[in-house]
């Protein structure tokens, strides 16, 4: 690729840093940009991902890289989609993923735009992805000729997360690491003499700082964060629940039930604030709708078809038979039964390495 | 890059840098100590003294040597504050709304845990500070009153003479922070009747890390910073020597060629300011027009994020500044400007251009020739 403008979107964290040096040791002409999310008013200091040590270490590593790096604000934006959106889903009862809408919403959007006003020609993250152009069409023409792969390195892929993204957004992308290892991308750090060389992960949600969400889900949805009676499936009360959000379908420990058989979360009823449990036959479900799909390619196939299906970031893939419906949504017909679907969470769908699309998962 | 922020901060001129240098490794001495090596650089230190008072005309011992101009502010309200309370039972802080937030945020520490009771200035739409409105205000209960020599957003002048007039009359402490004016205007402290004015280095071609406070013979004060006894017992602390030498020089300098600087930058600040008010749509001037520091321009342009604004500036090749923006990404309009009564939609898109005695006027050219497009721009991405 000949010299381009890429801005760089930087956390101060190890995967960014990395992706930023090698964007420079490739000859670009490199921007760094950070964004300021939003935190809980008194607890701004401890959002991870944009701390302002983390924020003056990107600008360390952007200074170490002579590139100019920028601070953008996006406080009032994330509140308004992302955490909201959080908020939200946890009121309706389900496990919202709130990264998905910071990826559709916040990155590839928000911030991209302001990327292209600047004059870059792509943007680029420290996701763990790769993208393939097929086809004939131009880099850059947005005629679907895109596709989003998995990375090299399968513990750290990200393109569950990227399956958000669009023809128009992925033609503006880079994802500089799709093809290390983890393990590399430490390496590569230490060899550029990154300061960030030996930063943990981030794990959690961003805006929790250093809290649970179960005390942000108090101060924020105090709703579902009400005791209530706890259900079997027969309608029969076997206790208390501590409020609805705190727990997800699938989940086993914490329910501090006594019975001679395991216990597991089989579904949350918002409308009478009861938490329905079960043992883990009820559990099992082979099959889902999700809503809201994003087809990578642009729209959606006609027929219906067997993908590998993530439904969660972390989880094994599993095969199924994904039937398109009308509107945005598909049906998915698990191979074998899945104890933890939950609504909320996006289906991610897999054609061996090609990220297909994704949609959310629906209430059942 | 082309440098337009000369009000943040401006290069050390080579001749002070020459001034400094011997005294790093040649003249180290502490100049507290009795042996040679300390008298050599208590000389050094005792002869910068002289040459600041000469430019501010005042006596030598009337200049105290701090680390930055915000130093000297903190030192003239929170001790002049606390002597006041001391001597006089006196708890009144009278200060300007468009105060630098060394002098501003001091003064809000006094009064929410030390207890002094805060008042704010009345200003008008250029910022400026009537003495009227300070005559109206003191009382023998009045312990400091401060009101900015010229500001540091807005550029604009105030009638620094006039107010120190009423405060003499009245026997109240009065303060000026000078680290703008200083830097471009005669200052002499008989003429402005001040008691307290305090001076930064670096924004007259000296050195960052280094101020002074001038304090009238007879004003009372309490040291902020205790321990030994340099600086009259008003700062403790070993003198920085080779910083102090470079303040002292590059202010004489500032002072030796006021008339051609100021004579330079106002021919170019004039021009910037009749560009941008012409060719660029919703603009206002903010400061008074002619009322304002020689080397100063500054703008809100409507519906536009100042952090946007300085980002595509700095991508084209321009430094500026802007009164709200900030490093890490929280816009909000600055208390200067709310001060002006600016609303959101204007505050946020502030711009600051100031030029230094080396600015060109083919450098000026270049920036008016870009900025009416990249304003363009920054204003796009506001919607």
């Amino acid at each position: 690729m000949n010299e381009k403008t890429v801005v760089i979107a930087m956390s101060g964290g190890v995967d960014s840093s990395v992706a930023a040096a090698l964007l420079k040791e490739g000859g670009h002409n490199v921007i760094g940009m950070m964004m300021r999310l939003w935190s809980e008013p008194g607890s701004e200091a401890e959002n991870r991902c944009c701390t302002i040590d983390a924020m003056n270490l990107a600008r360390r590593v952007a200074a170490q890289l002579e590139i100019p790096f920028y601070a953008v604000d996006a406080k009032d934006i994330f509140r308004e989609t992302v955490v909201q959106y959080f908020i939200d889903g946890y009121t309706q009862g389900v496990t919202p993923n709130p990264c998905l809408v910071c990826n559709r919403h916040i990155r590839w959007e928000f911030l991209l735009k302001r990327a292209l006003a600047l004059g870059a020609d792509f943007m680029a993250t420290g996701h763990y992805a790769r993208m393939r152009q097929v086809g004939s069409g131009e880099r850059g023409a947005g005629s679907g000729d895109i596709e989003l792969l998995k990375a090299i390195d399968d513990h750290k892929d990200q393109s569950y997360v990227l399956h958000v993204l669009k023809q128009d957004q992925l033609a503006h992308a880079l994802f500089p690491l799709g093809e290390y290892t983890k393990p590399q991308v430490r390496e590569l750090a230490r060899k550029f003499e990154l300061p960030v060389a030996e930063r943990s992960d981030s794990q959690d949600l961003c805006f929790l700082g250093n809290g649970t969400y179960r005390e942000f889900l108090e101060r924020n949805a105090p709703e579902v964060s009400q005791p209530g009676p706890m259900m079997n499936t027969n309608g029969e009360e076997l206790g208390q629940h501590q409020g609805l959000a705190f727990y997800t379908i699938g989940q086993r420990r914490g329910l501090g039930i006594a019975a001679p058989d395991p216990l597991y979360v089989i579904q949350k009823d918002t409308s009478n604030n009861a938490l329905i449990i079960g043992p883990k036959e009820k559990l099992g479900r082979s099959n889902l709708t999700a809503q809201d799909v994003n087809w990578i390619v642009g729209f959606p196939p006609e027929d219906p078809f067997r993908a590998q299906v993530k439904i969660r970031y972390k989880a094994q893939l599993a095969w199924g038979l994904v039937t398109p419906l009308d509107g945005n949504g598909v049906h998915i017909e698990f191979d074998e039964p899945l104890r933890d679907i939950t609504p909320g969470q996006a289906a991610v769908f897999y054609d061996d390495e090609v990220c297909l699309g994704g949609g959310i998962i629906e209430y059942h | 890059m082309i440098y337009l922020d000369y009000a943040a901060s401006t290069p050390v001129d080579p001749r002070v840098t020459e001034a400094m240098l011997p005294y790093f490794d040649q003249f180290f001495g502490n100049p507290s100590s009795t042996h040679i090596f300390g008298q050599q650089a208590e000389a050094a230190v005792e002869n910068a003294r002289e040459m600041i008072a000469q430019a501010l005309n005042c006596q030598p011992h009337e200049v105290v040597f701090t680390s930055c101009g915000s130093e000297s502010d903190n030192l003239a309200l929170r001790g002049a504050a606390w002597a006041a309370r001391q001597e006089r039972n006196a708890d009144h802080i009278l200060i300007s709304p468009v105060e630098h937030d060394a002098v501003s945020h001091t003064a809000r520490q006094l009064a929410d845990l030390f207890g002094f009771e805060l008042e704010f200035l009345p200003i008008d739409e250029y910022g400026i500070i009537s003495p009227e409105a300070v005559a109206e205000r003191l009382r023998p209960g009045t312990a400091i009153v401060s009101v900015i020599h010229a500001n540091n957003e807005i550029g604009t002048l105030n009638p620094i003479a006039e107010i120190g007039a009423i405060c003499r009359d009245k026997g109240i402490p009065f303060h000026t922070d000078s680290v703008q004016g200083a830097a471009h205007l005669p200052v002499d402290v008989q003429e402005l009747n001040v008691d307290l004015l305090a001076i930064g280095a670096h924004k007259f071609y000296g050195p960052k890390g280094v101020g002074a406070l001038y304090v009238r013979e007879g004003t009372s004060l309490h040291p902020s910073q205790t321990g030994g006894s340099q600086e009259l017992g008003l700062r403790a602390g070993t003198q920085n020597v080779p910083y102090i030498v470079g303040m002292a020089e590059a202010f004489r300098l500032a002072q030796a060629e006021h008339g051609t600087r100021q004579a330079h930058a106002q021919i170019l600040r004039d021009r910037i300011i009749g560009t941008i008010l012409e060719e660029i749509p919703d603009t206002q001037l903010t400061g008074h027009p002619s009322e304002r520091l020689p080397n100063h321009a500054s703008f809100a342009f409507k519906d536009m994020d100042g952090n946007s604004l300085l980002m595509f500036l700095d991508i084209e090749g321009f430094a500026c500044s802007s009164g709200s923006a900030c490093k890490t990404g929280n816009p909000e309009p600055s208390d200067v400007l709310t001060a002006l009564g600016l609303s959101r939609e204007w505050g946020l898109g502030s711009l600051r251009v100031t030029v230094g005695k080396d600015t060109t006027p083919s450098e000026v050219d270049t920036f008016l020739g870009v900025l009416p497009d990249i304003i363009t721009r920054a204003r796009r991405l506001n919607i």
